[in-house]
C-alpha cells in the first residue's frame, strides 16, 4: 500500500513539473514582447536630450508635476470624505453612489474630457468656461483620479475597530480629537497609497486633457501633450527623451511617497 | 450631528458637480432633439466602422490578457517565479505609464526604421491591438494574485496526491476559487480596452473606416464641428461604460459599504 | 455567466470577420487636415466615372507634416495630398514618391489658396495689414509650423508681406520674431487652430482662405480679411511609388484636374488650378500677391526657417505664448 501511494505521488510530481515551466515561460514571453521590448526601444531611441531642457519642456514638466501634486492632495481630502460618507453614513441611494465612484474607471478618457467641456467649456449653460485654463486641466484630472483614494481608504475604514473610538469617546475625547488621534493614523497609509496612485495617473493623463486644455505652451501644456507634440514634429528622439525624464521623475516621487508610507507604518511592523 | 450632514453634503456635492452634472448634461444635450438625429449620427458608415474597430480591439485584447493574466498569476504565486518582485513591477508598469508614451514606444519599435519595423504593424490594426493589450494588461493578474495567495495550496496539493493532473487540478480546484476574481478582472480589462485613446492615437493612421476607433472618432467629430456626432458617439461609449460599471458593481469583492 | 459572455464575445467578433473580404480596388488617401469635406465629395464623384467604378477609398486626414511623416514611417498610402510641396519632397527623398511626380502641366499642384486673417465678426480690432498684427495686445493664433503645413504658409506669407512693404530680409526676419511674440497658441493642425480660435482664444487666426470659408459655411461667427500682400498657396497631390494600384491612383489624380472636380474644389473654397473652373466664384486677386519663389523657393526656405535644429522658427517658437 505504501509503495503504491509513493508511486502515485511521484507520477503527478513529474507531470506537474511541466506546468510551472509552461506558465512561467509563456508569461515571460508575453510580458517581454508586449511590455519590455517596446520600452527598451523607447529607452534606446531616446536622444536629443537638449530638447528636454528647453523652456517649453521645463514649463510642461513643472506644470504637470505641480498639478499632479495638487490633484493628489485634493483627492486625499475629498476621497477620504467620500469614503467616510460611504462607510460610516447611511442614506437612501448609497449603493448607487458607491457604484458611481467607479465611473471614471469605466468611462473612456476622451468622453470624460468631452462631458466636462460641454458643461464647463465655451458653450457652458452655467457660464463657467474653464477651457484653455489650468482650472480646466485641474477639473479633468480630478475627474479621472476620483476613485483612487476612495477605493483604497474604504476597506480600511470598513475594517476599523470601533472599540478604540468608543473608548476614546467614553474618556471624553471630542469627535475631532478622536479622528485625529485614532482614525487618521489608521487610514493614513491607505490615503497615501491612494494619493500616490492618483498622482501617477494624473502625470500621464492625456485623453481627458487634450480637448480641455487647448495645449497652450507655457500655460496649459502638460507633459503628455508636449511629448505628443514633439512626436508630431518629427522629433521622436526628443519625445522619447521627454518620456524617459517624466517616467524617472514620477518614479522618484512614487518612491518618496512609498518611503513616507513605510515610515508612517513603521510601528506596525 | 451637523458635522455628519455637512460631510455628506460636501461629499455628495463634490460628486454631483464633478461627475453627475457633466454626464447628465451631455445626455440631455445629445437627446435634446430626440433620438432620431442621434441614431442617424451613430449609424453613419464611419461611426459604425469605428464601433467595429473598438469592439475588435477589445475582443482580441480581453481574452489574450485573461489567459495571460491567469497564467502569470499562477506563475507568480504558485510556482515562485524567480524575481517575482520584478515581474510584479513590470505587470504594474502599464498602470503608471502615460498612454502617449506607450504609443510612442510601439511606434519606435515597429515603425519604419525600428528594430521590428516595416511589417505593416503600426498605422494598421495590429499596432492598435498591441497598444490596447499593453494598456489593459495588469487587471486580471492583479485581481487573481491576492485570491491565489489567500486560498493557499492545501487543496491543490491534496488533489495532486490523489492523482490529479495539473490540468485537472486547475479545472476542479483552482479555477472555481479564482473565477469571480478573474471575472472582475475581465470587466476591468474590457473597460480599459474600450476606452483606450492616447496610445491608439499615436499608432493609428486614422484611416476612417479602418484604423479609427470609436474614441478617436469622438475626437475627430468634435474637431470637425460635428458636436452632434461627437456627443452621439460619446453617449454610445458612456452606455458601454455604464454596462461595465454595472458588472463591476456586481462582481466587486464585497466590502466597503454598510 | 461565462457562457453568456463567451457568446457575446463571439457575436461581437462575427461582424469583424464578415467584412474581411471586399471586392474591387481599395485606394488609401492620406491628406492634410482641411480638405476632408472636399475629398468626400470628390471621391463620390470619381466613383461615378468609368475610371472610378468599383474603386473604394480609405481616407486619413491630419496635420500635413504629421501625415507626411506617418507615410514615411510606414502608413501605406496610394495617393497623398499635402498642404505644401516639401511634404511630398521628403517622401521623394525616401523613394516613396517618384522623382517625376511634378512634371505635369500643373507641376503636381491640385488646388490653390491664399493666407488670410480670420477675425471676429465685425473685425473689432480692425486688423487689415501685417503691421496691424503687431499692435499692442493683439493675440495671434497660428498652428505649429513643425507639424502643420498651413503654419509654414503663414510664416512665409508674413515674411513675404514684410518684404513687400519694403523691409530688408533681416528686417523681415525681425518682423517674424515680433509677430511670434503675439502668438498665444500653436495647435497641431490648421483645423485644430480654427477650433481654438472659435473657442474664444485670440483676436486673429492666420489661416488658409478655404478654412475661413469652411468656418463661415458652418455658420461660425467669423469673417476674414485678405491682406494686400499675401502668399499664393499651392497644394500638391501625388501617387506613391509603393502603391499597389497605380493605374487607379493615377486615374484619380487625373480626375482631380478635370473641370468637374475643380468645380467641386471651388465650391469648397479652394481656388482651382484650372482657370475655367473659377468662373462664377468670387476669389479676389490681391495686388501684392506673391508665390513661394518670391521668398526664395521651398528648398531654401525649409533650410533657413524650418530646419528642426537650426531653423529661424525654432528660436521664435520657444519665445511664444510666454
Amino acid at each position: 500500500m505504501a509503495a503504491n501511494a509513493e508511486a502515485l505521488s511521484a507520477a503527478p510530481a513529474a507531470r506537474r513539473s511541466l506546468a510551472p515551466g509552461l506558465s512561467i515561460g509563456l508569461s515571460t514571453v508575453y510580458l517581454s514582447v508586449i511590455v519590455l521590448l517596446p520600452l527598451a526601444a523607447l529607452g534606446w531611441k531616446a536622444h536629443g536630450w537638449g530638447a528636454v531642457s528647453t523652456p517649453q519642456a521645463t514649463a510642461a514638466l513643472k506644470l504637470t508635476l505641480g498639478l499632479s501634486l495638487v490633484v493628489a492632495l485634493v483627492n486625499a481630502v475629498a476621497g477620504t470624505a467620500i469614503a467616510w460618507t460611504l462607510v460610516r453614513d447611511r442614506f437612501a441611494g448609497q449603493g448607487l453612489v458607491n457604484a458611481l465612484v467607479d465611473l471614471p474607471f469605466a468611462l473612456p478618457t476622451i468622453v470624460a474630457g468631452l462631458t466636462l467641456l460641454a458643461l464647463y467649456g465655451p458653450k457652458s449653460p452655467v457660464g463657467i468656461n474653464a477651457a484653455f485654463t489650468r482650472w480646466g486641466l485641474l477639473l479633468a484630472l480630478l475627474f479621472v483620479t476620483l476613485p483612487f483614494v476612495v477605493r483604497t481608504v474604504q476597506p480600511v475604514l470598513f475594517e476599523l475597530d470601533r472599540e478604540l473610538e468608543d473608548a476614546a469617546a467614553s474618556l471624553g475625547a471630542g469627535r475631532f480629537t478622536t479622528f485625529l488621534r485614532i482614525i487618521f493614523p489608521s487610514i493614513l497609509p491607505a490615503v497615501l497609497s491612494g494619493a500616490a496612485l492618483a498622482f501617477a495617473r494624473a502625470v500621464g493623463e492625456f485623453g481627458a486633457v487634450v480637448l480641455m486644455s487647448g495645449n497652450l505652451p507655457f500655460k496649459t501644456e502638460v507633459v503628455s501633450v508636449y511629448v505628443f507634440g514633439r512626436l508630431e514634429s518629427g522629433d521622436s528622439g526628443g519625445a522619447a527623451a521627454a518620456s524617459v525624464v517624466i517616467l524617472l521623475t514620477s518614479f522618484g516621487v512614487l518612491l518618496a511617497i512609498g518611503a513616507l508610507r513605510r515610515w508612517v507604518t513603521r510601528h506596525d511592523r | 450631528m451637523t458635522a455628519k450632514y455637512a460631510l455628506r453634503f460636501a461629499s455628495l456635492g463634490y460628486l454631483a458637480l464633478l461627475l453627475v452634472a457633466p454626464l447628465g448634461f451631455i445626455f440631455w444635450r445629445t437627446f435634446e432633439h430626440g433620438v432620431g438625429p442621434v441614431w442617424a449620427a451613430v449609424t453613419t458608415p464611419d461611426a459604425l466602422h469605428a464601433l467595429k474597430v473598438t469592439l475588435v480591439l477589445t475582443a482580441i485584447a480581453v481574452p489574450a490578457n485573461t489567459i495571460f493574466g491567469v497564467l502569470c498569476a499562477l506563475a507568480i504565486v504558485r510556482h515562485r517565479y524567480p524575481g517575482s518582485g520584478i515581474v510584479n513591477a513590470v505587470v504594474d508598469l502599464p498602470l503608471a505609464l502615460s498612454p502617449v508614451v506607450v504609443g510612442l514606444a510601439l511606434l519606435l519599435l515597429y515603425g519604419r526604421g525600428g528594430w521590428l519595423g516595416g511589417h505593416g504593424i503600426v498605422f494598421a490594426l495590429p499596432g492598435m491591438v498591441l497598444a490596447t493589450i499593453f494598456v489593459s494588461l495588469p487587471f486580471v493578474v492583479r485581481e487573481v494574485v491576492p485570491v491565489l495567495r489567500e486560498i493557499g495550496t492545501e487543496q491543490e496539493q491534496a488533489a495532486a496526491t490523489l492523482g490529479a493532473s495539473a490540468l485537472q487540478t486547475f479545472r476542479r480546484v483552482t479555477w472555481p476559487a479564482i473565477r469571480w476574481a478573474t471575472a472582475y478582472g475581465v470587466v476591468l480589462t474590457t473597460a480599459r480596452a474600450l476606452g483606450e485613446f492616447g496610445a491608439v492615437s499615436v499608432v493609428s493612421g486614422r484611416l476612417a473606416g479602418q484604423t479609427e476607433s470609436l474614441t478617436l472618432y469622438v475626437q475627430d467629430r468634435y474637431q470637425s464641428f460635428d458636436t452632434t456626432g461627437a456627443y452621439a458617439a460619446a453617449v454610445v461609449l458612456a452606455l458601454l461604460a455604464m454596462a461595465t460599471l454595472l458588472l463591476m458593481t456586481r462582481l466587486r469583492p464585497k466590502e466597503g459599504i454598510q | 455567466m461565462r457562457r453568456i459572455s463567451l457568446a457575446l464575445l463571439v457575436a461581437l467578433l462575427l461582424p469583424a470577420l464578415a467584412t474581411g473580404a471586399s471586392k474591387g480596388t481599395r485606394l488609401t488617401l492620406v491628406a492634410y487636415s482641411t480638405p476632408k469635406d472636399a475629398y468626400g465629395q470628390l471621391i463620390s464623384a470619381f466613383r461615378k466615372t468609368p475610371a472610378g467604378n468599383g474603386v473604394s477609398f480609405s481616407q486619413s486626414y491630419g496635420a500635413s507634416g504629421e501625415q507626411s511623416r506617418a507615410v514615411a514611417a510606414g502608413l501605406a498610402a496610394d495617393v497623398v495630398a499635402f498642404s505644401l510641396e516639401p511634404d511630398v519632397t521628403s517622401l521623394v527623398q525616401k523613394n516613396l514618391v517618384a522623382k517625376n511626380w511634378n512634371k505635369d502641366t500643373y507641376k503636381g499642384m491640385v488646388t490653390r489658396s491664399v493666407v488670410v486673417f480670420v477675425v471676429r465678426d465685425g473685425n473689432p480690432k480692425k486688423l487689415k495689414t501685417w503691421n496691424d498684427l503687431l499692435k499692442p495686445g493683439i493675440q495671434v493664433i497660428t498652428p505649429n509650423p513643425f507639424t502643420s503645413g498651413g503654419a509654414r504658409w503663414n510664416v512665409m506669407a508674413a515674411y513675404g508681406g514684410a518684404l513687400r512693404s519694403g523691409k530688408t530680409p533681416a528686417q523681415a526676419v525681425d518682423y517674424l520674431g515680433k509677430l511670434w511674440k503675439h502668438v498665444v497658441a500653436q495647435p497641431t493642425s490648421a483645423r485644430e487652430g480654427l477650433q481654438t480660435f472659435l473657442a474664444g482664444r485670440g483676436d486673429v487666426f492666420l489661416a488658409y482662405e478655404n478654412e475661413a470659408l469652411f468656418a463661415r459655411r458652418r455658420g461660425q461667427p467669423v469673417q476674414f480679411v485678405i491682406p494686400k500682400a499675401t502668399i499664393l498657396i499651392e497644394n500638391p497631390v501625388a501617387v506613391t511609388s509603393i502603391s499597389k494600384h497605380k493605374a487607379e491612383a493615377n486615374a484619380f489624380v487625373r480626375f482631380l484636374h478635370t473641370l468637374e472636380a475643380q468645380k467641386i474644389f471651388a465650391q469648397n473654397g479652394y481656388r482651382p488650378v484650372v482657370p475655367a473652373a473659377a468662373r462664377g466664384f468670387n476669389f479676389p486677386v490681391r495686388p501684392q500677391l506673391f508665390t513661394i519663389k518670391y521668398v526664395g523657393g521651398w528648398a531654401k526656405v525649409e533650410k533657413k526657417f524650418f530646419d528642426p535644429k537650426t531653423g529661424i522658427m525654432v528660436r521664435f517658437i520657444g519665445s511664444s505664448g510666454g
